[in-house]
């Protein structure tokens, strides 16, 4: 007897509209359990991590906040990851943007610049982003040098870049030379969109980056050639699909993304440059691209979902002073049970009373 | 295995602490935001000293919140403000980074009492506090300047900001006040969490022949290389000479303790008033560890300049300093460069050899 | 000691968790498997191996239990990756997390506490002999057993059968299996192998290096780790390389910092990365763009057809 995974033959609806519920469930009962053991009430804590946070408009506002930039980037990463190109450097993509956007915010800080500041640091930042992607990328196509390693290391060299504009030549002259650049000017802040909220413009632009994302994937001869290139590189080469276009085709996209969400964050809420501007949105960025099935709607719901994980996890420290290291365990251990549910979509899980072994050894006789 | 059982018992018991406390009616809640994680052993460690200081003070009077690990960019603001909005009167945000998002959780919370350490921007419900701890640099520097043989001092430094820029230029001057041809050799790490690289500077120092090492990172990292190497160190943020019984000269200790039990009350008194307050060696904000591993005219020295310090006498930063080019910078303070100057320090005083970074 | 032999043992010093990790994950690699979790595995061998050492006072058992608690946590991995075809890159994301968190958990306790750390060999003459000597004969166990680590892991690959079917399941799991080689058992025995080889390089940092613990003391040496994985091409001899070309700039702008020439510290501290990215560049560019040779079936999932 034994426990095997196999395909199914058909993706089971029934077990796509329950997966999130069972994970949800056993989430429920594993942390009840751990917060048992503390001595907390499990259901005070489910109802921190879970309930509080989407039924107060701040927080609700927040979780908005917080899955942007997670959701724009996841985007772009999804496009490489289904073109079979593994940017992991969209964190050092992220600030290049923020770096590149911020140049003009610096420049024009305190002068009499018109409203075309906002736009065009936006475009800046794109480009930013598309630059910083593109070294991986034609190191990739030109070299054959592995986009995993060099868009990887990169990040550090964006981050330090940053760290050496924001201490020297942009620094803020009124700051006591503090490792910061100035205020950024209303016409280069990134307008909030209610009162007493932080949700910015730059979210809209996530759900029109979603939107054509989908349209494009769905609908275009560019999304069927990176599904194809894919899936099927040999069948694409036939198509005369070329992978190398390909590769600085998707850099380019998904660097431009992160670049522009990089820029949005620092016009936005952050409303200067400084050091620290992202708390690893670039890493968790490709867990959303992957718990999003690296599909536009589902990286949507994928962001928003670990946006309330992080809020949730911050309400519990702070009402239920339940430590910082705990809620990451909460959060890892949540991530496990969706995938693994997730999963289940495809797969099933049997119990089978055939030895493998003997099945083994026909194969092995006849090969 | 039975400290493991201790820390889950510890663990549980505070939790049960803070849960039991919760029920009583009109305490103060007081809310911290770290930087690091509070087992950093460096600056966040010392403000949840204080933390813990204050709450042994003022028992069941207060309850306090922490949140570790908070990012400096776009989450800072949102964590205070959550802090804010759970009912907490007095919040403290413990790193120069939270001053914006500090500044404007403040304007939309003007009930709220919030204190920022190490920041300039002030409010009518917002205070800055920090602690002066050149004063103890100055001090570090007399010693380094009477113990090291080779007259090398070697200096690790997380980030050029000028709280780093002003402790290295007052070590330097303390140590050139007893041996005006002092030298020092300076490593920035460009990190505050990570003791390999630390301790990795603290060996490229003593290769390259330094026989005291001063810090201004976080870990004990590099007392333990000078400690393996047989040359002396100074400890940073609170005392470490447990990593090195015999190489510790003595240490700064940032003790943030009485000043938060001093708010607290006066937030209970209601006497609290917004205010900038940079404290040093007199009012024991900044603290040195004991005097080891000298001999007793060095220790002697050393009391007698740190009494000279906190009463008022000797000013690290007396008039004239002269900047790298060897010309007097311009004296604000009268007698003394001002607070100012120390706050925004961007520059290297006479005898440092190295380029002032940023410049 | 003269400034050279003295640079060396720095670099050697700095290289070996970066070895010890990434020599883990070329073997998980090459079975076709992708673990990301590499730093969360890290962190958890630095925070067990530390209680362990602390609660026993022994290096060894130390090593030992930071080799466990990284298998442990890669059991996680294998359970969902190999046994629930859970997508490989989400989960070893998702495992880093779980892994700073539960090494916080554990290590809170150890915070502050001091042990001796490891032993260094010394043998009478030998050890004292200049140059030579402290780099061939003074090192600490860690740094002999990564390289013996590493030679037995390149004897495996290209001189066993077992080695050959490792490698033939990296390359291409369906034949494989069609061929009858059990791909699901040698992804798990190699997933657990890779999560002890992390835990050790983890801690290697709290024994060896700097003998105390703090939360989050790998410093993100996992991810170097696994971007030296892709540097070496999947081959342990260049993955030695490349850990030592690492360590060897990293320690060197160090000096050269110390030197007081004037150049931007962030510069300094950026070259190791531009380093591993330019070496890497030229070495690919000589081999032409059919170089890399990545297994084939990396990173993909395998459920097998019945």
């Amino acid at each position: 007897m034994q426990l095997v995974l196999e395909k199914r033959t058909e993706r089971s609806v029934l077990i796509a509209v329950a997966s999130p519920l069972v994970a949800i469930v056993l989430t429920l009962v594993t942390m009840s359990i751990l917060v048992a053991i503390l001595g907390k009430n499990p259901i005070t804590a489910l109802n921190v991590y879970f309930i509080e946070p989407l039924t107060d408009p701040y927080t609700l506002g927040e979780i908005i906040v917080k899955a942007t930039p997670l959701v724009m980037i996841a985007i772009g990463l999804s496009l490489c990851y289904l073109a079979n190109v593994w940017n992991i450097g969209a964190e050092g993509q992220f600030i290049m943007g923020a770096v590149c956007g911020s140049y003009l915010a610096v420049v024009t800080n305190g002068t009499d610049a018109g409203p075309w500041v906002l736009p065009a640091m936006l475009v800046m930042g794109t480009l930013g982003g598309i630059i910083w992607a593109l070294i991986p990328a034609l190191c990739r196509v030109r070299f054959g040098a592995n986009e995993i390693l060099t868009s990887l290391m990169l990040v550090y060299v964006a981050d330090l870049v940053m760290d050496y504009l924001v201490r020297g030549p942009w620094r803020d002259p009124k700051g006591m030379n503090f490792p910061t650049t100035a205020s950024f000017d209303p016409v280069a802040t990134i307008p909030t969109l209610f009162d007493g909220s932080r949700v910015h413009a730059g979210s809209i632009i996530a759900l029109i980056v979603v939107i054509l994302a989908t349209v494009m994937l769905g609908r275009t001869i560019k999304g069927f050639e990176i599904r194809v290139v894919g899936a099927a590189p040999r069948a694409a080469r036939f198509a005369g699909f070329r992978s190398d276009r390909l590769v600085l085709f998707t850099f380019a996209i998904s660097g431009g993304l992160a670049g522009l969400a990089g820029i949005i964050e620092v016009a936005g809420p952050v409303g200067v440059l400084q050091p620290g501007i992202s708390p690893g949105y670039g890493f968790t960025a490709i867990i959303v691209a992957f718990l999003g099935r690296l599909n536009p709607v589902g990286i949507l719901i994928a962001g928003l979902f670990l946006a309330l994980t992080f809020i949730g996890g911050e309400g519990a420290q702070i009402s239920m002073k339940i430590p910082l290291d705990l809620t990451k365990v909460f959060q890892g251990i949540l991530l496990f049970y969706v995938l693994a549910c997730d999963s289940m979509i495809l797969h099933r899980i049997r119990l089978i009373a055939t030895p493998k072994k003997a099945v083994q050894g026909t194969v092995d006789g006849t090969a | 295995m039975r400290r493991l059982m201790m820390t889950a018992a510890v663990a549980a018991l505070a939790i049960a602490a803070t849960s039991l406390s919760a029920s009583a009616a009109e305490k103060l809640k007081v809310g911290f935001i770290y930087l690091g994680p509070i087992g950093d052993l460096g600056w966040t460690y010392r403000h949840e000293v204080g933390r813990q200081e204050m709450v042994k003070a003022l028992g069941d009077k207060v309850e306090t919140t922490y949140l570790e690990n908070v990012n400096e960019g776009p989450d800072s603001e949102r964590s205070i403000e959550q802090l804010a909005r759970t009912g907490h009167q007095l919040i403290f945000t413990t790193s120069f980074g939270y001053m914006d998002p500090t500044v404007k959780v403040a304007k939309r919370f003007p009930k709220i009492k919030f204190e920022h350490a190490t920041g300039f921007k002030r409010a009518p419900n917002l205070s800055t506090y920090s602690g002066r701890f050149y004063e103890g640099r100055y001090i570090q520097g007399v010693i380094a300047g009477k113990m090291s043989k080779k007259g090398v001092l070697g200096y690790i430094g997380s980030f050029p900001i000028p709280e780093v820029i002003s402790g290295i230029n007052a070590t330097i001057l303390g140590a050139q006040s007893v041996n005006p041809n002092i030298k020092v050799k300076i490593i920035w790490v460009n990190t505050f969490f990570d003791p390999g690289k630390e301790a990795d500077a603290a060996k490229a120092l003593a290769d390259q022949g330094v026989d005291i090492i001063m810090q201004h990172t976080d870990s004990p990292a590099a007392i333990q290389v000078a400690a393996q190497r047989g040359i002396l160190a100074f400890g940073q943020d609170s005392d470490m000479i447990k990593f090195g019984p015999k190489t510790q000269l003595t240490s700064i200790i940032d003790n943030w303790g009485p000043y938060y039990i001093q708010e607290a009350k006066a937030v209970l008194d209601g006497t609290w008033k917004a205010g900038d307050t940079w404290e040093g060696l007199k009012q024991k904000m900044v603290v040195m560890a004991p005097y080891t591993n000298m001999p007793d005219d060095v220790k002697a020295l050393a009391e007698k300049t740190e009494a000279a310090i906190a009463d008022g006498t000797l000013h690290p930063f007396k008039c004239p300093v002269l900047g790298q080019d060897g010309k007097p910078v311009e004296c604000k303070g009268g007698t003394h460069l001002d607070d100012g100057q120390i706050l925004s320090m961007n520059f290297y005083v006479k005898g440092i050899d190295d380029k002032m970074p940023g410049k | 000691m003269g400034l050279l032999e003295a640079i060396i043992l720095s670099v050697i010093a700095a290289s070996t968790p970066l070895l010890l990790a990434a020599a883990g994950e070329l073997v998980v690699e090459r079975s076709g498997v992708l673990n990301l979790g590499v730093e969360g595995m890290m962190i958890m061998g630095a925070a067990c191996g530390f209680a362990g050492a602390y609660l026993t006072g022994s290096t060894f058992i130390g090593a030992l239990c930071g080799i466990a608690a990284g298998a442990a946590l890669s059991v996680v991995f294998a359970v969902l990756t190999l046994g629930l075809a859970v997508n490989q890159v989400a989960a070893g994301l998702a495992l880093t997390i779980l892994g700073v968190g539960l090494s916080g958990l554990i290590g809170a306790g150890f915070v502050g506490q001091r042990i001796v750390p490891a032993p260094h060999l010394f043998i009478p003459v030998l050890t004292d002999l200049p140059l030579v000597g402290h780099i061939l004969f003074g090192q600490d166990g860690f740094v002999y057993f990564s390289i013996v680590l590493v030679v037995a892991i390149a004897w495996f690959m290209y001189r066993t059968r077992a080695g050959l079917i490792l490698r033939a399941i990296g390359d291409n799991h369906t034949s494989a299996h069609a061929l009858g080689y059990p791909v699901l058992k040698i992804r798990w025995l190699a997933v657990l192998f890779g999560g002890g080889c992390a835990g050790l390089g983890g801690a290697y940092l709290p024994l060896a290096y700097t003998p105390f613990f703090i939360p989050g003391m790998t410093a993100g040496r996992g991810w170097i780790a696994l971007a030296l994985v892709v540097f070496s091409s999947w081959r342990p001899g260049r993955l030695v390389a490349g850990a030592y070309l690492f360590g060897a700039v990293s320690i060197l702008q160090l000096h050269a910092q110390a030197l007081g020439l004037g150049i931007p510290s962030q510069l300094m501290t950026s070259l190791p990365y531009l380093a591993t990215v330019i070496v890497l560049v030229l070495i690919s560019r000589t081999r032409g763009a059919a170089g890399s040779v990545a297994p084939a079936s990396l990173g993909t999932v395998f459920v097998p057809d019945r």
